[in-house]
């Protein structure tokens, strides 16, 4: 990257939303997943397998689109564990979340030496090509289109996507009507586990893309433990944007920018040890979450099993 | 006579409970039927097995003649039958509109048409007379209105067979002379309803036919016009009961309790305590009536010290106890049943013993230091649980275990035994069968003939109208009126508890 033929400014612009875009992609997939009332923490571990199996489907076709795929599908092949545990066998959600983190991280070390034959990390493999050179063709915003990705562009159109479908379609209605009191929604008709089913295999749909989002979009390769706890800070912006689609992004964005801003910053020289610039990010986190989240409210029934005919 | 729905021979069994025993039920098109049986007899098991949300161990269901097999809500709204829940079934922060449309919204190519939503439940509610506004949100309007919405929400699936679950449990006086209009009106478009209820009152004046319940079964099925209240009592009950309360007149003495203008906030930052004006007296029992939501709770988390009071005070016998805790004003001599028994009266996972002494734990006799004298608290709960005839096998089974008018008992006798200068008893008798009321009735007007304060807030009218001696009506965070009991009467308290005023009916009432 030839940031030195672009404006500082324009750079942390473009840089700031490389680093949201899996943040946003899995904040989406929480939101679907809690608007429904299922908590899902199993997120960060399903961005691990996205991150692992976007850059086994590339390395294995040959083609990044079948990697992006596979991450999806395996998204969806690990949140359906967790709609088992929590929606039929109504476990304690945070839980089953956990575990999955837990065994996401094992399953892909231990298919990282099988299928790789590797440990730590895999080979680089083929990424998407991005039309460097065609965006900077493009007067104005050329500088700035052209140090994005493809996966930037997903992401934002998957806010419009998810926003139209919660707000605006019956599906939505039904969703949110899920999540705040199921009980009514089943009084009406509405098929409680089945929402719940579809949103949290969405999520994982969502979780495995931001994963690949992160190993082929970034590095093309995928790195143990190069997740590093996105899929929480994930969870955090969702809450943050309280649960809606756009604010989600916008949290994602504010959380991306202290990432972003931290690295530029390193290179300004100011006399500010350059620990306090990598705390940023947290710290910004810590800030947001303590001053705001007081005041968004969480969808009524998240996190709480429904039962039939319960008395 | 045209049978639009029979139910025979249905049985349902929940873990413990036989909650229905071979029941037979039938509803005529165009009547009113009402359930009658106390909480638990096993209505609300019944209609939920005829709306879908329970399946039933045995028996069987026709609907216009059909033999039929409900398995989910759907399949009832299908045959058109439409429930509305004693708890409602609405999502609080959706419109008044997408609650009605949800399950069968009106589309527009792949989006909801909420404008054609819109227009559909405003005909809807005009065809019915309900006034009410398709863009509000739940949470914003009366309860009263909720209860209309529940309506059309089932009369916008086309239901022909309307099941209202104690449809007047949280209504005012006059809310449900309205429901009884509406109802007729209902009835008239060729509806047929079955309503569930265990107030006798209601059932006089609202329906055709009843058919009585009791511990899951069946007693009789008679009409409206040729049976009698006493008689629905003794079928409902089992036994003759007395539905008034015996107590001589009060002998107010020194003011207990003073409230000066106290005010305070719910947990959105609202007002919600406006200046409320209170005295109570020894050996009287004043009643606070008031449609639920007006500030009766937050009125008693303020004096027994759970919140916070922004402004004003409240003095018990000459001291100050605003802004202290809750067990400085324990030791004050403030005793209080909550209105919520599994929130606050009880720790359900504790041994009865353990909850027997919950408030004077940390003392003497039942504490030395750090260590509980647990010989004493069992003891003490033997004599509580013997006093109070509170039904247990033993002091050491857990509170969960007792049924709800028991557990009650234990918390009035937890409370009582701490011989407070003031006892506050709230919604004492909520979901309680009636003799278990008739038992803590008598309590509370004992504790008022020994000359403690009782200060009762009740939802229930009846219950405020036969046992207080003055009765305040709280409404919108205020005292709007206080009448002596002896005069008072259900009309006026109703006008009160909407927000109305008596100044241009008479004067009389008021004291």
């Amino acid at each position: 990257m030839d940031n030195a033929s672009l404006p500082v400014v324009v750079a942390l612009m473009a840089a700031t939303l490389r680093q949201a875009t899996p943040l946003i992609l899995a904040s989406l997939g929480g939101v679907f997943s809690e608007r429904s009332g299922v908590v899902n923490i199993g997120l960060d571990g399903i961005m691990t397998c996205g991150a692992f199996f976007g850059v086994y489907g590339s390395y294995k076709t040959g083609s990044p689109a079948m990697g992006i795929l596979f991450a999806i599908i395996a998204g969806m092949i690990v949140s359906s564990i967790h709609a088992f545990l929590s929606i039929h066998l109504k476990a304690d959600q945070v839980v089953s979340g956990v575990a999955i983190n837990l065994f996401s991280g094992a399953l892909t070390s231990y298919l990282l030496l099988v299928l790789f034959n590797r440990q730590g990390q895999t080979d680089g493999v083929n990424a998407l090509t991005y039309p460097k050179a065609f965006m900077r063709g493009i007067p104005v915003i050329g500088g700035f289109l052209s140090e994005l990705n493809w996966y930037v562009f997903m992401a934002i159109i998957l806010v419009f996507v998810t926003y139209f479908i919660l707000y605006k379609t019956s599906l939505g209605l039904r969703i949110r009507a899920v999540g705040e009191h199921p009980k009514a929604a089943d009084t009406l008709g509405v098929n409680v586990y089945a929402i719940r089913y579809l949103c949290v295999i969405l999520s994982g749909a969502l979780g495995g893309l931001a994963g690949a989002s992160l190993s082929l979009g970034t590095t093309n390769l995928f790195r143990e433990g190069m997740v590093s706890g996105r899929g929480f800070i994930a969870l955090a912006a969702m809450i943050f944007g309280g649960w809606r689609p756009f604010g989600a992004m916008w949290a994602s964005i504010l959380f991306a920018f202290a990432d972003a801003f931290q690295i530029v910053a390193q290179g300004f020289g100011w006399a500010i040890p350059y620990q306090f610039y990598s705390a940023l990010p947290y710290i910004l986190t810590m800030i947001a979450l303590a001053g705001f989240v007081g005041k968004t409210t969480a969808p009524a029934a998240d996190g709480v099993p429904y039962t039939k005919g319960e008395r | 006579m045209e049978k639009v729905v029979e139910m025979r021979g249905i049985t349902k069994v929940f873990p413990g409970v036989r909650a229905n025993d071979d029941v037979n039920f039938e509803l005529a098109k165009g009547e009113i039927h009402v359930l009658l049986g106390e909480n638990g007899a096993g209505k609300t098991t019944l209609m939920n097995i005829l709306y879908g949300l329970y399946q039933p161990d045995s028996g069987e269901i026709y609907v216009n003649g059909k033999k039929v097999d409900i398995k989910t809500p759907g399949d009832a709204i299908k045959l058109g039958i439409g429930m509305v829940h004693q708890h409602f079934m609405l999502v609080h922060n959706f419109t008044v509109a997408e609650n009605i449309i949800l399950g069968k919204e009106p589309k527009k190519g792949i989006t909801v048409n909420m404008k054609q939503a819109i227009q559909d439940v405003k005909k809807l509610a005009d065809l019915y007379g309900f006034k009410i506004d398709p863009e509000a949100i739940i949470e914003d309007i009366t309860v009263g209105q909720q209860q209309k919405v529940e309506i059309l929400k089932a009369l916008y699936r086309g239901a022909d067979i309307l099941i209202l679950d104690e449809p007047t449990a949280v209504l005012t006086p006059q809310e449900i002379e309205e429901l009884g209009v509406i109802l007729k009106n209902l009835v008239k478009e060729g509806k047929s309803i079955i309503l569930i209820t265990h107030k006798l009152k209601e059932v006089m004046s609202m329906s055709d036919r009843v058919t009585i319940v009791r511990r899951g079964k069946v007693i009789d099925t008679v009409r409206t016009s040729e049976t009698s209240i006493d008689r629905l009592a003794e079928m409902m009950v089992g036994r003759k009961v007395s539905l008034k309360i015996d107590k001589a007149p009060a002998k107010p003495g020194k003011v207990v309790l003073e409230i000066k203008d106290l005010r305070a906030q719910d947990h959105r930052g609202l007002p919600v305590l406006k200046g409320v004006n209170l005295e109570v007296r020894s050996g009287e029992i004043l009643g606070i009536a008031g449609v639920d939501g007006n500030g009766q709770s937050e009125l008693i988390e303020v004096i027994t010290g759970l919140r916070k009071s922004t402004g004003g005070k409240f003095i018990l016998n000459g001291k100050d106890l605003t802004g202290k805790s809750p067990r400085e004003i324990i030791e004050a001599g403030i005793a209080h049943i909550p209105e919520d028994r599994h929130k606050r009266g009880l720790v359900l996972k504790y041994s009865l013993a353990e909850n027997a002494v919950l408030g004077k734990h940390y003392a003497a006799p039942f504490a030395k230091g750090i260590m509980m004298n647990y010989a004493r608290i069992k003891e003490y709960a033997r004599t509580l649980i013997r006093d109070f005839d509170v039904r247990t096998p033993n002091e050491e089974v857990m509170a969960s275990a007792l049924s709800g008018g028991n557990q009650q008992k234990m918390v009035a006798a937890r409370e009582i035994n701490k011989d407070p200068e003031l006892l506050i008893a709230a919604q004492p008798t909520r979901g309680l069968d009636v003799g278990a009321i008739e038992y803590i009735h008598k309590r509370l007007v004992m504790e008022r003939d020994r000359g403690r304060a009782v200060l009762l807030v009740s939802l229930e009218l009846d219950e405020i109208l036969n046992l207080s001696d003055r009765i305040a009506v709280i409404y919108d965070g205020e005292i709007v009126g206080i009448l002596d009991a002896k005069n008072a009467t259900e009309n006026e308290l109703g006008i009160l508890m909407a927000g109305g005023s008596l100044k241009n009916k008479k004067e009389g009432g008021i004291v």
